[in-house]
């Protein structure tokens, strides 16, 4: 027999008491893990993907929309711009590297991008089977939409027009073939079809040709269009002088990917801070309905505790007693919440994958997540001895005697 | 075994007692008598070190309680004297089994199944183990008390009015049991009662 069992017995002898308090405790502890691992791995997934791009040269339009279009790939366009006026940016000393991106089309809703190769290496995507794409119509498809759409080597499809899945117009013209898998990045390239810029034209060419009934020519270079142009600076300087020449004395636009996400997040920050603010509000009034039935119990008990004085419990095994069912309370409120917490993030991640095709990853327990602990048992431990200062005046004899 | 000498205690009302000083000899029987409100419980928890006597001095086993620290005092409690309580009390939120587990904790005896196989067979309580003390009877609540009171083999048994609420029958059962088992575990035992029934039974008599 020891402490920790009579302290579990004395804590579920009142299951009514125990569940509000468990269920304020969990539902705190819920908001402020969830919140705080959903905004984390949120912002470190947008943080990561817009990494290897520093600018994004656009149409006009919301700054925001062309970088979750084009780097994130979560939007639909701004609208297209002429190859040819970009060729200056990509021959630019400030610029490292600049690669065209071109889409439009999906297949079964994985949107097709049609870019260069080295794409891939700015996002150090390895290929887990075939090779790289080049010939057009030849696609290495990301990990996600290869498991997801069971995709092998050789694999035949035609895409549609548009970035969502069921549209009207099936390219059925043309059949891509996919010549490559790529290894999991964790990254935007894991939804992706990634396929030349030729590809894109020549389904576009065709559709136009088609339509219009005028026979097949082909269009000059300079008449070649494509979404956007994604920009590695060379130079810092790149980042002072590009984005605002562009934007004063082109038809485009030019966004930098990490000033747009900040704003995102910092729009999201006000929401999180909410949030947070709610779930300490719930710890707080957990901590007082903690601490109300700590003392609820401890007077209830007195004349068990008095007894246990003459069973040779010392005054401080009884207060540690008391302690050890708040901590007991707080420690099951604490797990039970992080779980309910984790399952959230797993709901949360099923919910995005096939929205915007983002994993959540379920982490371990975090350092801030230990602190919130900690402080809880702080809570806990203040609480119990504020609702246990009776036992240290406990007057056995009389407590006995008092029928 | 038991031994107090020029006991005074002070009420916190300011109202003072004098006891008569009490020996006991080991596996002696005593009864204490008294009308009530003279005292005697009062007696009780000063022999149990349980309140502190405005003079005087309790010695048990030969140790002084005033000598003793408060944990040292604690801990001498919990293994060498047993009460048994008018108003039987228990750990609610245990069941029968736990509570004498939690009497024995501080004893020797803190493992000794046997012990309490034992006595929970001689006083009738085996099937009833796993129950809640409060599903209990008021005969088996009185048994378990009494059990409680002696699960440790303490030194001294000191039993606070245990027949006041029983009938002649029960009062008898009761008086038999508390010779029997002080005297299994040859401990001392101190009654303290103003129950003319038990009297009869013993020859050792102090008044208070």
């Amino acid at each position: 027999m020891n402490l920790c069992y009579l302290a579990f017995k004395n804590m579920v002898s009142k299951p009514l008491n125990l569940l509000l308090s468990l269920l304020l405790l969990s539902l705190s502890v819920f908001l402020a893990t969830f919140v705080l691992q959903l905004s984390q791995q949120f912002g470190g997934q947008l943080s990561k993907n817009i990494a290897p791009f520093d600018m994004v040269v656009g149409a006009k339009g919301s700054p925001l929309q062309l970088v979750l279009s084009s780097v994130l790939h979560v939007d639909v366009p701004t609208g297209n711009i002429k190859l040819k006026d970009v060729s200056m940016l990509q021959k630019h000393p400030f610029v490292e590297t600049a690669i065209p991106v071109s889409y439009g089309d999906n297949h079964k809703g994985f949107r097709i991008l049609g870019t260069e190769t080295s794409y891939l290496d700015h996002y150090k995507a390895k290929l887990s089977e075939g090779r790289r794409y080049e010939n057009p119509f030849e696609v290495v498809a990301g990990s996600n939409v290869a498991q997801q759409l069971a995709l092998k080597l050789g694999d035949r499809f035609t895409s549609s027009h548009g970035l969502a899945v069921g549209a009207v117009d099936e390219h059925d013209e043309h059949f891509f073939i996919v010549k490559g898998i790529l290894e999991p990045t964790g990254m935007v390239v894991d939804q992706l079809l990634l396929t030349n810029l030729e590809s894109i034209w020549k389904i576009h060419d065709h559709e136009e040709n088609y339509h219009e009934e005028v026979e097949t020519q082909k269009e000059t270079e300079e008449e070649k269009e494509i979404t956007s142009l994604l920009v590695k600076f060379k130079s810092p300087m790149g980042m002072v002088q590009l984005p605002r020449f562009i934007n004063q004395n082109t038809s485009m636009q030019a966004a930098l990917p990490g000033f747009e996400v900040q704003r995102l997040m910092s729009l999201l920050g006000s929401g999180v801070k909410t949030v947070n603010g709610i779930a300490l509000a719930i710890l707080l009034v957990s901590g007082l309905s903690i601490f109300i039935s700590l003392l609820k119990t401890i007077r209830e008990r007195r004349r068990e505790l008095a007894l246990l004085r003459t069973y040779g419990f010392r005054t401080e095994q009884l207060f540690g007693l008391a302690l050890l069912e708040g901590l007991l309370l707080a420690l099951i409120g604490f797990v039970l919440g992080w779980f309910l917490g984790r399952l959230g993030i797993w709901g949360a991640s099923q919910y995005m994958q096939t929205l915007y095709g983002y994993n959540l990853q379920i982490k371990g327990l975090e350092q801030l997540e230990l602190f919130l602990l900690g402080l809880i048992l702080i809570f806990t431990t203040i609480a119990a001895l504020f609702a246990s200062r009776s036992i240290f005046k406990l007057n056995v004899a009389k407590t006995l005697s008092d029928v | 075994m038991v031994k107090t000498l020029n006991l005074r205690y002070a009420y916190q009302n300011g109202d003072e007692l004098s006891f008569p000083d009490i020996e006991l000899t080991p596996g002696e029987h005593m009864l204490m008598i008294g009308p009530s409100g003279v005292g005697k419980t009062t007696l009780l928890y000063l022999m149990s070190g349980l309140l502190p006597p405005l003079r005087g001095t309790v010695s048990i086993a030969g140790k002084e309680l005033g000598s003793l620290t408060r944990k040292k005092m604690d801990s001498f409690r919990g293994e060498h004297i047993g009460i048994i309580f008018q108003q039987y009390h228990f750990i609610k939120s245990l069941s029968v089994s736990d509570n004498l587990r939690l009497r024995q904790h501080f004893s020797k005896s803190a493992s000794d199944k046997k012990r309490r196989d034992a006595l929970v067979e001689r006083l009738g309580l085996r099937e009833h183990l796993q129950k809640k003390v409060t599903k209990l009877s008021q005969g088996q609540q009185q048994r378990l008390g009494i059990a409680l009171g002696l699960i440790h083999r303490p030194k001294i048994i000191f039993a606070d009015e245990p027949t006041s609420n029983l009938d002649d029958v029960n009062c008898e059962k009761v008086i038999e049991l508390l010779k029997e088992e002080a005297e299994i575990c040859k401990s001392s035992l101190l009654i303290i009662t103003h129950d003319l029934r038990v009297m009869s039974h013993f020859q050792n008599h102090v008044r208070l």
